[in-house]
């Protein structure tokens, strides 16, 4: 199957036409974030606070990358399992996140989200981390510096191998 | 009393973290490219292909495989004939966890506590530590970086006595079913059937650093072994759960005498990497 060619920002006209099982390589701008990024998040907005960054169509790849060796833009940086930020995602969706790249199940409260946002989830391979972190062209930190690897990092990213795990219609690869 | 120093406990600790990250065991590689040969689906194989190629970029660019690079567990056979000198030998083991995660850019992924701050220790100390003496004067160290992904998935249950072999192979299925995806397939299944609570769940971890299609020796638990891997590649999980017949490169079984009202099992689950790497001094 041919690969579908995408640059971020993802918006919902691009989204709408991905589906379940496409093969894609996504360009662009995307940023990382896990467990103690989204947890502190949330807090954010439950204290009425502005997020660190206008979400609105972007990408968020779930990832705590390695260090980077010398010479190197980022160390080994794989997906990490998606499922432990359930509980924190439908409210970022809310905010307009659109895509999203991890590994593992989805709960439903996520699913319904995305269907109602119209956002994406793709998955990388686990474990491929060194192959994905030759995709990665820039790498600079943008909020949360004192979480180290949890912190969010803003990335280009040049044809990174992903598939449309979920897409916004709420059709589930893992499912068929 | 053969002396063994600390000082050199420590390097070879810090060598054998950077090589259990750096470098996918030959074991598995082969048994990837058997799967490869194997596996049915497209998507499956494309995902194979990519793990090999992973494995070769970070071997050569002297980079880990998978950036959960893992908390450390460390397995030490001591020989009751050896005296540790010029230093302490768990805080040795700890300094060389230290350097190596240090030296060989992988991931920090420690926490001091589990549930208050969650602060991280910024060395990817304290290593879990299991010992055990053993007549001689060698000392065995075995470092096998453990990814929480797939130790997420692992599970334990005191089973009946009256539940038998089959109760053993369904909550074993049961386990790998409910992971699916997120363990990072195809995996490699660890299972500790025995003893106590806590020495079924050390079974199972310890089965893991066993080479990849070493089966047990009694022929009743390797028979065991290869249903529960024939099963296991049957649920159509797949590499990376998306389906397709390479779901497990491996299922690894400890027994130990247990209590008459009891059978522990344990599952700890591996991803496709299944780090270890191990040197006798």
């Amino acid at each position: 199957m041919e690969k579908k060619k995408i640059v971020t920002p993802l918006t919902a006209e691009i989204a709408e036409n991905l589906h379940a099982g496409d093969k894609v390589l996504l360009s662009g701008i995307i940023y990382t974030g896990r467990d103690a990024a989204h947890k502190r998040m949330i807090e954010t907005l439950q204290m009425g606070n502005p997020l660190p960054i206008d979400f609105t169509d972007q990408v968020i790849y779930y990832v705590g990358p390695c260090p980077a060796p010398p010479g190197k833009v980022i160390g080994s940086a794989g997906p990490t399992t998606s499922g432990r930020v359930d509980s924190y995602t439908p409210a970022l969706l809310d905010k307009g996140l659109k895509g999203m790249i991890g590994k593992g199940l989805r709960d439903q409260q996520v699913i319904d989200s995305m269907k109602e946002n119209k956002a994406v989830y793709f998955t990388a391979v686990g474990g491929a981390a060194a192959l994905i972190a030759k995709c990665i062209k820039t790498m600079e930190v943008v909020a949360y510096p004192d979480l180290g690897p949890e912190a969010i990092h803003k990335l280009v990213v040049e044809n990174m191998p992903v598939t449309v795990t979920i897409d916004c219609y709420g059709n589930n690869l893992y499912e068929r | 009393m053969r002396k063994i120093s600390a000082k050199d406990i420590t390097s070879q600790v810090e060598k054998l973290c950077i090589d259990a990250n750096h470098n996918l065991n030959e074991d598995i590689k082969d048994a990837l490219k058997k799967a490869l040969g194997e596996e049915k689906s497209s998507l499956g194989k494309e995902i194979l292909e990519q793990i090999l190629e992973n494995a070769r970029i970070a071997h050569e660019e002297k980079m880990p495989m998978c950036q959960d690079t893992g908390m450390a567990v460390v397995f030490l056979e001591i020989g009751q004939d050896v005296s540790i000198v010029d230093g302490d030998l768990y805080e040795a083991i700890n300094q060389g966890v230290r350097q190596g995660y240090q030296k060989g850019y992988l991931r920090k992924s420690v926490v001091d506590d589990p549930f208050i701050h969650r602060i991280n220790t910024g060395d990817n100390t304290p290593a879990i530590m299991h010992t055990t003496i053993v007549p001689g004067e060698r000392l065995k160290i075995v470092i096998a970086p453990k990814g929480f992904g797939s130790e997420n998935m692992s599970t334990l249950k005191m089973l009946k006595p009256a539940d038998g072999v089959k109760g053993i192979k369904d909550f074993v299925i049961d386990t790998v079913k409910k992971a699916g995806p997120n363990p990072c397939p195809p995996i490699v299944v660890g299972v500790g059937i025995g003893g106590t609570m806590e020495k079924a769940a050390y079974l199972a971890k310890k089965s893991l650093i066993r080479s990849l299609g070493q089966h047990h020796e009694n022929d009743e638990v390797a028979g065991l072994e290869k249903e529960l891997l024939e099963e296991i590649n049957r649920l159509n999980i797949g590499p990376q759960g998306l389906g397709g017949n390479t779901t497990a490169l491996g299922v690894h079984i400890e027994t130990f005498p247990t209590h008459i009202a009891g059978m522990p099992v344990a599952v700890n689950i591996n991803c496709h990497a299944t780090r270890h790497a191990e040197a006798i001094l």
